[in-house]
């Protein structure tokens, strides 16, 4: 993931095949704004709660169009490291450029917190929930209108819950609330997708539907940042593996990254690994959600 | 029949029951949408101190012959910014600050009126209500800032759903989260304001909750839930007033007294009301 530092410079190298991609194009994106450039560059970010190190000395890139898995362990800084790319908190060191600018400062990211992060008994239809998706294109003042409505059905559909529009966001499954959040960041238009723990608690056949989802977004051009505990996920269906443990362990491809001396280093004592067939490891961590929100 | 039309018609021979009940009717309609707002993010606390805080100001206003709005405007302002300065620059948490800042208010404006010869009615007023003293000018007031408040929703509708439902999504949007969000608590204030002249400080708090949480147990659509929660408070008014006016007590607890009843049926009606 070698990446040039300058993004005119990168703008000059790039070959043109690359404008035929279908980017999402929207009005409201600031003048810097550069599809072109790196979706994300980030050097030695560092964030600290209460004078400690949450993330220190963090640095990755990542070209546009390509999907990354973060890993490692609870407290290692996954959410608050999406917070930082979203441009809800403010890094205490260290630089982080997103499409040649830096975070919060475009609407074209659209980060999916953790479900229990929301109060899913709020009375909104997933319909209700995408166009929320829109309301910044859509202007203060003004109501959606049908092209609007016609933009959020779209998305419903290409997430295959056309039939779901008109029911409440708390009777969908979980599953469905993540495919709504999804069809939400294609209201969006985003360019970048940040989800934090989007396959925690789902079943097999939901994980299936919306990394059918996810293949399409990244076909169509659409950076994702994906956070997970499930390590045979992020060895088995991403090209990019970053692992943290506050500080950047290892990042590239899977590989690369999941070697025993990396994992051993991010998980300490609390590694699992079981021998399987032909020598390849499995590894748990003692996961569970909901408690890295910090 | 035309004794059930007497029996109606009886109470609004007298104008101050008419402005009363009018008065009643668009505090009863305008809260519950505010006050879905106030159900929806547990804001009732918030709610009830507010309703307190104002009371120095809306004071300080009635004693300088000045518009209630205004001095209970400038002090919710104030209080506000108070306990965002407390939270943030000390380790005591958002809702010991406000209880810090809403006692300590509530105390002046008690102190400030108890200044005055008039206190007991003044208090009991400002407590309970005096529905049946809304003069025309009043109900103008009422009526203009209930219809400010209703556009005002219908404007930032979208906004405010977003802010309510997924603040994190309205940051990443780059929507103006502080103005938003203080523009919301300016409009439940106003509506606090607004309300005090008919069920006062100590009740006031039932006008913005009571309707919408019995609105809620209805339906889990919003616009749905603003509606109900509307219909309840409206109708709430009247039969209110009416027990008020045939059984002799007190307005603004018979208006609340009314709202409870209504939410207590649908709870234990629930069983049967699927929320749809």
């Amino acid at each position: 993931m070698i990446l040039p530092p300058d993004r005119n410079a990168s703008d000059e190298a790039r070959p043109p095949e690359r404008l035929s991609r279908p980017v999402p194009h929207s009005t409201i994106r600031p003048p810097d704004h550069d599809p072109q450039a790196p979706s994300i560059q980030v050097e030695g970010l560092s964030v600290r709660f209460n004078g400690s190190d949450v993330l220190y000395e963090v640095s990755f890139a990542l070209g546009a169009g390509q999907r990354l898995a973060v890993v490692g362990p609870n407290g290692a800084g996954k959410t608050t490291l999406f917070r930082v790319l979203a441009g809800l908190l403010r890094p205490a060191d260290g630089h982080v450029r997103i499409f040649g600018h830096g975070p919060g400062g475009d609407t074209c990211i659209a980060y999916v917190p953790q479900r229990s992060q929301l109060d899913l008994t709020f009375p909104v239809t997933a319909a209700e929930v995408v166009m929320m998706g829109r309301i910044r294109e859509i202007g203060m003042l003004r109501w959606p209108g049908r092209a609007d409505w016609r933009a959020v059905h779209q998305a419903l559909e290409r997430v295959g819950l056309t039939e779901s529009a008109g029911r409440p966001i708390g009777e969908l499954s979980g599953g469905q609330q993540q495919r709504v959040f999804l069809a939400q960041a294609l209201a969006q238009e985003a360019e970048l997708v940040l989800l934090d723990e989007p396959f925690t608690g789902l079943d097999f056949p939901s994980v299936e539907s919306l990394f059918q989802i996810l293949d399409e977004l990244q076909a169509s051009g659409v950076t994702e940042i994906i956070s997970t505990h499930d390590l045979n996920l992020a060895s088995e269906r991403f090209a990019q593996v970053l692992l943290i443990n506050r500080r950047l362990i290892a990042a590239g491809p899977p590989s690369q990254v999941l070697t025993q001396a990396n994992l051993v280093a991010a998980y300490g004592g609390h590694i699992h690994r079981l021998p399987e067939g032909d020598g390849v490891l499995i590894v748990t961590d003692t996961c569970c959600e909901g408690d890295e929100a910090a | 029949m035309s004794a059930v039309f007497a029996w109606l018609a009886e109470p609004l021979s007298y104008p101050f029951m008419v402005r009363g009940l009018v008065a009643a009717l668009i505090v009863g309609v305008v809260c519950p949408v505010l006050g879905t707002y106030v159900v929806l993010r547990g804001m009732a606390f918030f709610g009830d101190a507010l309703a307190h805080i104002i009371l120095p100001g809306v004071v300080i206003a009635y004693l300088l012959g000045l518009p209630l709005v205004t001095g209970a405007l400038v002090v919710g302002i104030l209080a506000a910014l108070g306990v965002g300065a407390i939270s943030r620059r000390t380790d005591i948490k958002e809702d010991a600050a406000i209880g810090v800042i809403f006692a300590g208010a509530f105390a002046l404006g008690i102190a400030l009126l108890s200044a005055q010869r008039s206190y007991a009615v003044d208090l009991a007023h400002i407590l309970f209500g005096n529905l049946l003293g809304v003069s025309e000018g009043d109900l103008a007031l009422t009526a203009a800032l209930g219809i400010i408040v209703l556009l005002t929703v219908l404007a930032f509708y979208k906004e405010f759903l977003v802010l309510s439902f997924d603040p994190v999504l309205a940051v990443t949007l780059r929507l103006p989260v502080g103005l938003l969000q203080n523009l919301l608590l300016v409009l439940i204030a106003v509506v606090i304001v607004v309300s005090i002249q008919s069920v006062g400080v100590a009740l006031v708090l039932a006008m913005l909750v009571t309707p919408a949480a019995a609105a809620y147990l209805l339906t889990h659509r919003l616009p749905w839930m603003m509606a109900a929660g509307s219909a309840i408070g409206g109708a709430s008014a009247i039969v209110g007033l009416y027990a008020s006016y045939y059984l002799d007590i007190a307005s603004g607890p018979a208006i609340v007294l009314a709202e409870t009843v209504v939410f207590l049926a649908v709870f234990l009606a629930r069983g049967r009301l699927k929320p749809s």
